[in-house]
């Protein structure tokens, strides 16, 4: 039995539907969609999966797609709780499944019709029926009650201690933007974002502008899990998992870990890169390229400084000496990220994690032998090391 | 009256598929004037709808109607306003059939319309409406109810088809909404207010305090510890024993946001949220209140005030410190 997940797992598969604002059908068929597709990548057969997961914040059901698809048995299923938090979660479920032979391949999947059905931009109601009320009745009162709110709040407190201006969010976002510009199935294909343009967009919830927020987006993307062994079996090229990762901070809590003795450290994302590097073995000098969740600009300057490309507080200088960029020492988001690809969830990100490794992403830089993937912050959450097959 | 579900149901069914009456005819022919009005409220500066000369030289070869007046050429007018004055037809039956059950809500939510052509001065536009489709009881964030489309077919005087409009509403029960005022003497809707904080077993009894007029922090029964927001176990020596203290209220700003947007209902936005450290140790989320937006910032000394922010909620706020 393995002792640790360092080349135990490797992604084979990778689908997805195209992203829109309006996908004309029910997240169970986006869903199916793209499993389907995932599938075929793989070139498996679908009674070849017998592992499904996805977020517990998915509406659909895993048995639905199952059947819809042709999938037969299952062995393994299971949910990543927390949001975006769970984007390599679900892929850290499924390695713990190949590996230790719980299941042979795994689909991990999100589905969601989050521009035309619900919109997280809305925030929470009193409608919630669940745990969660006692949670968010110290917030809606006062208004703070969207995910742009919370994440503002920990933004300003890091702006003000590291000195951090607008114009160094702006360059995630545009160097994203400058990504997702050559990318065709990104809403903002060929159309560039200048400096102009992000000062002038409005406030959202001061001090994150309209472009440091990601899109919402019709959409589903899947990835399958097997693992080394059975991947060197298959003519699809595959991403080797170095080393992956969950992890909370102390004092976590969803969204609004405020109580802790500093609120402009992601301690769960520290927790996440520290066993990402125990694990493979490997530190940011040996990461070519990253996938940085991005729901929020800000948060990709917070992560670059977990997981130790720059020190703490100097992450505006990274992004701002060219380091993100295609040509740089560590593009990032090389698909244009959430806020300028598409919002899935992170789990499209974890595609161009793949696309990368495999040498095809559209804005393929010239080496990635390693690739970072993360997920979200401010909730528990997850990340991995993706490696070329040997 | 009691009625069943299922005999309710079974009576909303018989309407689907009827005409609600007898053609709706315009009072008026497509005109120019009324074409200029609709114009100038809509902001519609296109001259193929109000300028002769530069509509004879377009594809229309004269003046012609925006697509988008489609239904007001068979509007009823100010009687529209006074129900008594409306002649009871089919859709009117099936309302009063639901308001007899409670469903006295109703709220437009879709309507689609498609044009076949642009309409010209001088056509007289008919409609005639189907009750097209009833739903089945749907649970909505205002209340329960019935989804009704009904779907109107535009004719000219030829009876030629020129366009037709499915529109939905929804008949619904109002409910009782906790972070809803009541609705005025004069039932129109009430302001909205801010949503109420729910009051569960570990969140209540601070809550109530609020509404004492004082802002507790608990601690810990067994070793004394302080912690906000409240919850039934001590992180350091896991006693579920607890008391609390009345906080001084003094503090400090460790960050702050200004809400703008979505502008959600009942909170004024702009409006800044804030967290503050206060004396005590613990922090706290609130609002910065009697001062202006741009005077808040990290590190501003902040005293508590608690007060009503509707006629039933109050919270606790932060002034500048004097």
């Amino acid at each position: 039995m393995p002792t640790t997940l360092k080349n135990e797992a490797a992604i084979v598969g990778v689908g997805q539907t195209e992203y829109s604002k309006n996908s004309g059908r029910s997240e169970v068929q986006l869903a199916c969609e793209a499993t389907k597709a995932a599938i075929m990548d793989a070139g498996i057969a679908p009674s070849d999966v017998d592992g499904m997961v996805t977020f517990t914040l998915d509406t659909t059901d895993d048995i639905e797609i199952a059947r819809a698809v042709g999938i037969g048995e299952l062995t393994f299923f299971s949910r990543t709780p927390h949001g975006g938090g769970a984007a390599v979660g679900i892929v850290h479920q499924a390695a713990m499944a190949v590996a230790t032979g719980a299941a042979k391949y795994v689909v991990c999947y999100r589905a969601l019709n989050g521009r035309s059905g619900q919109r997280y931009s809305e925030g929470v109601s009193g409608n919630i029926v669940t745990s969660d009320l006692i949670h968010w009745s110290y917030y809606m009162p006062f208004g703070l009650m969207t995910p742009a709110s919370w994440v503002a709040l920990i933004t300003q407190r890091y702006m003000h201690e590291t000195g951090s201006k607008p114009e160094d969010l702006a360059q995630v976002c545009i160097t994203q933007r400058d990504h997702a510009v050559k990318n065709p199935a990104a809403f903002f294909y060929q159309k560039p974002l200048s400096l102009d343009d992000y000062m002038n967009a409005r406030m959202i919830v001061d001090p994150l502008r309209l472009y440091d927020c990601c899109q919402e987006t019709d959409g589903a993307s899947a990835v399958i899990v097997t693992t080394p062994e059975r991947a060197r079996d298959l003519d699809a090229g595959s991403a080797v998992i170095r080393g992956i990762a969950q992890g909370a901070g102390s004092e976590q809590e969803v969204m609004t870990s405020f109580y802790r003795d500093s609120i402009s450290e992601i301690r769960e994302m520290d927790v996440v890169a520290r066993e990402c590097y125990r694990v493979s073995g490997l530190g940011p000098d040996d990461i070519d390229a990253a996938i940085v969740y991005d729901a929020f600009s800000s948060i990709v300057l917070m992560q670059l400084e977990s997981f130790g490309f720059c020190k703490t507080g100097e992450a505006k200088d990274f992004v701002q000496d060219g380091n993100v960029g295609l040509g740089g020492r560590l593009p990032i988001n090389t698909h244009g990220g959430q806020l300028s690809e598409a919002y899935i969830h992170g789990v499209n990100g974890v595609i161009e994690g793949v696309r990368l490794i495999r040498g095809d992403s559209i804005n393929q830089p010239p080496k990635s032998d390693h690739v970072l993937v993360t997920a979200g912050i401010g909730v528990p959450t997850s990340g991995m090391i993706l490696g070329k097959p040997d | 009256m009691a009625t069943s579900k299922e005999e309710f149901e079974a009576r909303l069914q018989e309407f689907v598929g009827l005409e609600i009456g007898a053609p709706e005819v315009g009072a008026d022919l497509v005109n120019e004037p009324m074409i200029r009005h609709w114009c100038e409220v809509m902001e519609d500066r296109n001259p193929v709808y109000t300028d002769p000369a530069a509509a004879k030289d377009s594809v229309h070869g004269g003046i012609v109607a925006p697509p988008t007046m489609l239904q007001t050429w068979i509007l009823d007018g100010f009687d529209m306003a006074t129900p008594e004055k409306q002649p009871m037809n089919k859709q009117r039956e099936l309302h009063a059939v639901f308001n007899e059950q409670g469903y006295t809500g109703v709220v437009a939510t879709n309507c689609d319309q498609s044009y076949d052509r642009y309409l010209t001065p001088g056509e007289q536009v008919s409609g005639t409406t189907v009750i097209e489709t009833i739903s089945e009881e749907k649970a909505t964030a205002i209340g329960i109810g019935y989804f009704i489309e009904t779907r109107t077919t535009f004719r000219n005087q030829d009876g030629e088809q020129v366009g037709w409009m499915v529109f939905r509403v929804l008949k619904f029960k109002p409910s009782a909404q906790p972070a809803a005022a009541p609705a005025g003497d004069d039932g129109a809707p009430a302001a909205p207010v801010r949503l109420r904080a729910p009051r569960t077993h570990d969140n209540g009894w601070w809550w109530n305090k609020i509404d004492e007029g004082e802002l507790h922090i608990q601690k810990c029964g067994e070793c004394g510890v302080l912690r906000h927001p409240p919850r039934p176990m001590c992180g350091e020596c896991r006693s579920i024993e607890w008391t609390s203290i009345i906080s001084t209220g003094k503090g400090v700003i460790n960050s702050y946001v200004i809400m703008h947007h979505p502008p959600i209902p009942g909170y004024g936005f702009p409006i800044a949220c804030a967290l503050i450290d206060l004396e005590e140790g613990t922090r706290i989320i609130s609002n910065v209140v009697g001062c202006d937006l741009d005077e808040v910032h990290i590190g501003m000394k902040v005293s508590l005030s608690i007060e009503n922010v509707d006629d039933e909620m109050k919270l606790p706020l932060f002034k500048p410190a004097q």
